[in-house]
C-alpha cells in the first residue's frame, strides 16, 4: 500500500528533530503538523504532547523523526534513530533530507522491526538488509507519497459543502481531505511555542515563518464586546416597544404588514439581533463534541454574521451617499416643486384618456349608456383625487425632508418608503383596476353561467362538474334575455378592464423593481465574495496536485494547493434568507387569471401569518357562482 | 511518451502526451486543434464588411467603433471561456483523480476526485443521431453505499478523442486503479447510453 505523508512546506528547512503529527486511520496517512528539534528531553516532549492532545483534542502523536544534517551534526542520524525506541509507535517514519537534493528519502519502520533492533548491532543489521532486500527497500521508498501543504492556508481554509452535522456519534468523515484539513485547522494549540521561545521545547511550523498579527483585528475585536452589548440593549427596547400592546390593534397591524418600509425595519431588527446573538460554538467545545461538527457549524455562523454585518454597513453607507446629494443643492425643493405638475399631468391623461374610450376608441362602437356612466364614475375619481393632491401640495416638500432623513437607516429603507409612496400616489389606478375587474370578472361568470343554461347545461356545485338539467320555459327566457344584455355590454366592460389592467400592471413592474433591488441589497452575500477576492484560500471547494520536480529514485513529492469555490456557489452557499418577493403564478396562470379578470398580486412574500389569511378574506376573489341568484331561484 | 498519429471524433488530428512519474502516478494530456487562422479572418471579415456596409447607408461612425468592439470582446470571451487548449487526466494511486481542462487564454479549470469515491473508469458507448461516440468516464460512489453508483463525470469532452486513445488511456489507468484497489478487474465495461452529447 501506498503511504501518504503530508508534510508543511514550513518545515522543509526545519533542523533535526522529532516530527508531531497524526495518522489518519483507514487511509494510510500522516499529517505532520510540526518538527520539534534537538536538545530536548523525551519525557517532556511526551508531556507536551498530552497536553496539546486535551486542549486540542487532536490524536496527536511523535510520527518520527526528521533529519536535514548540517556541518557538525553527523552524529544525529543514529541518534535519531533511537529514538524509534523510546516512542512506541506503530510505525516509524525516518524521513532524511540533503541539503543541494530536492527529494526526501523516507524509511518506514513497523513495531516488530522496532523491537527486533539490537542497540549494538544496528549498524551490521542494516548493512545485511540493504545487501538482501535492496530491491525491497527501493521499493518501499517508492511507495511514500510526500504531499506539499501550505500550512496557514490549509489551517484557515474550510472546504465546501460544509458539513454541519451536529450528530453526537464522533464519527469522523469519510473523506481523507476533510480530515487532513479538520487536523490542521484544529491544532491551533501546537502552533503557540514557536523554536525562538525560551520554552523548554523548541518547534518549527507555520509562525515561525514570523509572526503575524494586525493590530486593527485585535482593536476591533476588543471594541466589539462592548459595542455589541450596546446593540443589543437597544435592540431590545426596541423590541419591547414594538411589541406594546397598542400596535396590534387591527388597523396598525394589518397596514403594517402591507407597507414595505415596516416589513424592511422588522426583518432589519432580526437581522439585528442575529448579529448580537451569543456565539453559536463557544470557543472552548461542548464536552463529547464530535470532532468535525463545531468547526462546520461556528464556520457558517461567522459567515452569516460577516455577511449581515457587512451589508447592513453597505446599506448605510449608500443611504448616507443618497443623503448627501438629496440634501444638498436644493434638491428636495426641486423635486417637491415638480411632483405636483407631474401628478396633474398624469390626472389630465388619465382624463384624456377616459374622454377616449367614452367616445369611440380605435373605432369601436361602444354601448352609450354604460359607457356614459363607466366614464363619468371614472372622471369624478380623478377629480377626487387631484384634490386630494393639491391639498397635500403645501406638505409634500415636508414629507420629502423628512422621509429622506429614512435613509441614514440604509438605501432599502428608502427604496422602500420610495415604493410605498409610489403605491399610495397611484391609490386611484389600483382602485379603477379593482372597480374594473370586479365588474369584468362578474361579467365573465355571468356569461359563463348563461351560456351553460343557453345549451341546458347546469354547474353541478356537489359533482364539480356540469350536468345536464331541463329548464323550464320562464327560467330559459329570463336566461337567454339576460345572456344577450351580457353578451352585448361585454366589449365596452372589457375595454374598461383592458386599459386599467395595463396601468396597473406597469405601476405592480415599477414596484417589483424596487422590491427586487431591495431583495438583492438584502441577500447578496458582499463579505463572502470579497473573501473569494481577496483571500480565495478560505473557502476552498477542493484541492490541486501537482507533480513537483522529482530526481529518479526518490519517492513522488506533490504539491497540494487549494482550489477556490466558484462564485456562483459562493453566492448560492451564503445568501442570507430573506423575505423575498418571487413570483407567486407561473405565466401560464398569470394570464388565465387575466382573462377571467380575477384580481392578480403577482408578488408574494414568504412570510405569512394570521393577517396573510385575513387580507385574503377582504380583497381576493371568491367564487362568484352562489352569488348569482339565477341558478338557485330558477330551480 | 508516443505520439501516434490519434484523432478526434469529427476526424480533426490531435495529440496524446502520456507521462509516468512513478510507478502509481500517471499524467495523460490531450491535445485539441488550434484554432485555425483562416477562421478567424473569415469571421472578422465578414463582421466589418457588414458593419461597412451599415456604416455606408447610415453614415455614423459609432457603428464601426461598436463592430470593432464587438469583434474585440468576441475573440476575448471565446478564448477565455470557449475553446480549449488541452485537457489532462492525472491518476494518483490510493489518493485520486485529477482532472483538468485548460483554455486558450491560460485559464486552467481543475477538479480533484479522491479515490474513496471512485468506482471505476470505463468507457461507455453513446449512440447521438446516427452516431456511435465512445467516451471515458469515471464511475462515483458515495463511501457509505459502496455498490451504487451516484454519478458519472465524462472525461476529455472538448477533445473528444477516439477509441484507440482513449483505450491507451484506460489500459493505463486499469492498471493503477486495480492495484491500489484490489478488488476485481474491470474489461472495457460497454453500457449502452444514450446520453445527449453537446457537439
Amino acid at each position: 500500500m501506498v503511504l501518504k505523508i503530508f508534510f508543511p512546506q514550513c518545515c522543509n528547512r526545519a533542523e533535526s528533530g522529532l516530527l508531531v503529527g497524526r495518522w489518519i486511520s483507514g487511509h494510510d496517512s500522516a499529517v505532520v503538523l510540526a518538527v520539534i528539534h534537538y536538545p530536548f528531553i523525551p519525557a517532556q516532549v511526551k508531556q507536551y504532547i498530552q497536553q496539546m492532545q486535551a486542549q486540542s483534542r487532536v490524536d496527536l502523536s511523535v510520527l518520527g523523526s526528521w533529519s536535514l544534517p548540517k556541518d557538525g551534526q553527523e552524529g544525529m542520524e543514529s541518534f535519531l534513530r533511537d529514538l524509534s525506541t523510546i516512542f512506541p509507535q506503530e510505525r516509524w517514519l525516518q524521513i532524511r533530507r540533503q541539503f543541494g537534493k530536492t527529494g526526501f528519502s523516507c524509511e518506514v519502520l513497523s513495531r516488530d522491526q522496532i523491537c527486533r533492533k539490537d542497540p549494538g548491532e544496528k549498524a551490521e543489521k542494516k548493512k545485511k538488509s540493504e545487501e538482501d532486500g535492496g530491491d525491497a527497500e527501493r521499493e518501499d521508498e517508492e511507495k511514500v507519497i510526500f504531499i506539499h501543504y501550505e500550512q496557514r492556508k490549509v489551517m484557515l481554509s474550510q472546504l465546501h459543502p460544509v458539513e454541519a452535522q451536529e450528530s453526537g456519534s464522533g464519527s469522523e468523515p469519510h473523506s481523507e481531505l476533510r480530515q487532513v484539513f479538520g487536523t490542521v485547522a484544529r491544532s491551533q494549540p501546537l502552533f503557540v511555542l514557536d523554536r525562538y521561545d525560551d520554552g523548554p521545547l523548541r518547534s518549527t511550523h507555520w509562525q515561525s515563518e514570523g509572526r503575524e498579527a494586525s493590530i486593527v483585528v485585535e482593536l476591533l475585536k476588543q471594541a466589539s464586546v462592548p459595542l455589541g452589548l450596546l446593540l443589543s440593549r437597544m435592540l431590545s427596547v426596541w423590541t419591547w416597544i414594538c411589541s406594546a400592546r397598542i400596535l396590534s390593534v387591527f388597523p396598525l397591524r394589518f397596514l403594517s404588514s402591507k407597507l414595505s418600509t415596516c416589513v424592511q425595519l422588522s426583518y432589519r431588527t432580526e437581522r439585528l439581533q442575529t448579529l448580537c446573538a451569543p456565539q453559536g460554538a463557544p470557543q472552548g467545545a461542548p464536552q463529547g463534541a464530535p470532532q468535525g461538527a463545531p468547526q462546520g457549524a461556528a464556520h457558517m455562523d461567522f459567515m452569516r454574521k460577516a455577511n449581515v454585518l457587512v451589508s447592513i454597513l453597505l446599506d448605510i453607507s449608500l443611504g448616507v451617499l443618497l443623503m448627501s446629494w438629496l440634501y444638498r443643492n436644493q434638491n428636495i425643493a426641486m423635486l417637491a416643486s415638480n411632483m405636483v405638475p407631474a401628478a396633474d399631468r398624469v390626472a389630465q391623461q388619465l382624463e384624456e384618456l377616459l374622454q377616449w374610450l367614452m367616445g369611440a376608441p380605435a373605432g369601436l362602437k361602444m354601448n352609450r349608456a354604460l359607457d356614459q356612466v363607466l366614464g363619468r364614475f371614472f372622471l369624478y375619481h380623478i377629480h377626487l383625487w387631484i384634490s386630494y393632491i393639491h391639498l397635500m401640495a403645501p406638505f409634500i416638500q415636508g414629507i420629502l425632508w423628512y422621509g429622506g432623513l429614512s435613509a441614514c437607516l440604509g438605501l432599502t429603507f428608502a427604496l422602500s418608503l420610495l415604493s410605498d409612496m409610489v403605491a399610495l400616489f397611484t391609490f386611484h389606478i389600483y382602485c379603477f383596476y379593482v372597480y374594473g375587474a370586479r365588474l369584468y370578472c362578474l361579467k365573465i361568470y355571468g356569461l359563463s353561467s348563461l351560456w351553460r343554461l343557453f345549451r341546458g347545461k347546469k354547474w353541478n356545485v356537489l359533482r364539480q362538474r356540469v350536468d345536464s338539467c331541463s329548464y323550464d320555459l320562464d327560467q330559459l327566457f329570463i336566461g337567454t334575455l339576460l345572456f344577450t344584455i351580457l353578451l352585448f355590454l361585454l366589449p365596452t366592460t372589457a375595454l374598461y378592464y383592458l386599459v386599467f389592467t395595463l396601468l396597473r400592471l406597469v405601476v405592480v413592474l415599477f414596484q417589483g423593481v424596487l422590491h427586487l433591488s431591495v431583495d438583492f441589497i438584502n441577500s447578496f452575500p458582499l463579505f463572502a465574495m470579497a473573501l473569494r477576492i481577496c483571500r480565495p484560500y478560505r473557502l476552498a471547494e477542493g484541492v490541486k496536485f501537482r507533480v513537483l520536480c522529482e530526481e529518479p529514485g526518490t519517492a513522488l513529492h506533490l504539491l497540494m494547493e487549494i482550489n477556490p469555490l466558484k462564485c456562483s456557489s459562493v453566492v448560492q452557499t451564503y445568501r442570507t434568507p430573506t423575505y423575498s418577493c418571487y413570483p407567486r403564478d407561473s405565466w401560464a396562470a398569470l394570464v388565465k387569471k387575466l382573462f377571467i379578470g380575477e384580481l392578480i398580486y403577482p408578488w408574494r412574500r414568504k412570510t405569512t401569518n394570521n393577517l396573510g389569511r385575513m387580507e385574503h378574506l377582504f380583497v381576493s376573489t371568491y367564487p362568484l357562482h352562489h352569488l348569482l341568484i339565477v341558478d338557485n331561484n330558477l330551480r | 511518451m508516443e505520439d501516434e498519429a490519434f484523432s478526434n471524433i469529427s476526424g480533426k488530428a490531435i495529440s496524446l502526451d502520456c507521462q509516468t512519474h512513478s510507478s502509481f502516478c500517471r499524467e495523460f494530456t490531450v491535445s485539441s486543434p488550434k484554432m485555425s487562422i483562416g477562421k478567424v479572418m473569415v469571421y472578422t471579415c465578414s463582421v466589418w464588411l457588414i458593419a461597412y456596409a451599415v456604416f455606408f447607408f447610415t453614415e455614423n461612425t459609432t457603428v464601426l467603433s461598436s463592430a470593432i468592439l464587438i469583434t474585440l470582446t468576441g475573440m476575448m470571451l471565446h478564448i477565455h471561456f470557449v475553446k480549449v487548449d488541452h485537457e489532462s487526466l492525472l491518476v494518483i494511486g490510493s489518493l485520486g483523480i485529477q482532472v483538468s481542462s485548460s483554455y486558450a487564454s491560460g485559464r486552467e479549470v481543475t477538479t480533484f476526485i479522491e479515490m474513496s469515491r471512485i468506482k471505476d473508469i470505463v468507457i461507455n458507448e453513446a449512440v447521438y443521431l446516427n452516431q456511435i461516440i465512445y467516451y471515458l468516464c469515471v464511475l462515483l460512489k458515495e463511501p457509505s453505499e459502496p455498490n451504487v453508483v451516484s454519478s458519472v463525470v465524462p472525461l476529455f469532452q472538448s477533445s473528444k478523442p477516439r477509441l484507440n486513445c482513449l483505450a491507451k488511456v484506460y489500459e493505463s489507468c486499469q492498471d493503477i486503479l486495480s492495484n491500489h484497489n484490489e478488488n476485481k478487474w474491470f474489461f472495457c465495461g460497454h453500457t449502452f447510453a444514450s446520453v445527449t452529447w453537446q457537439m
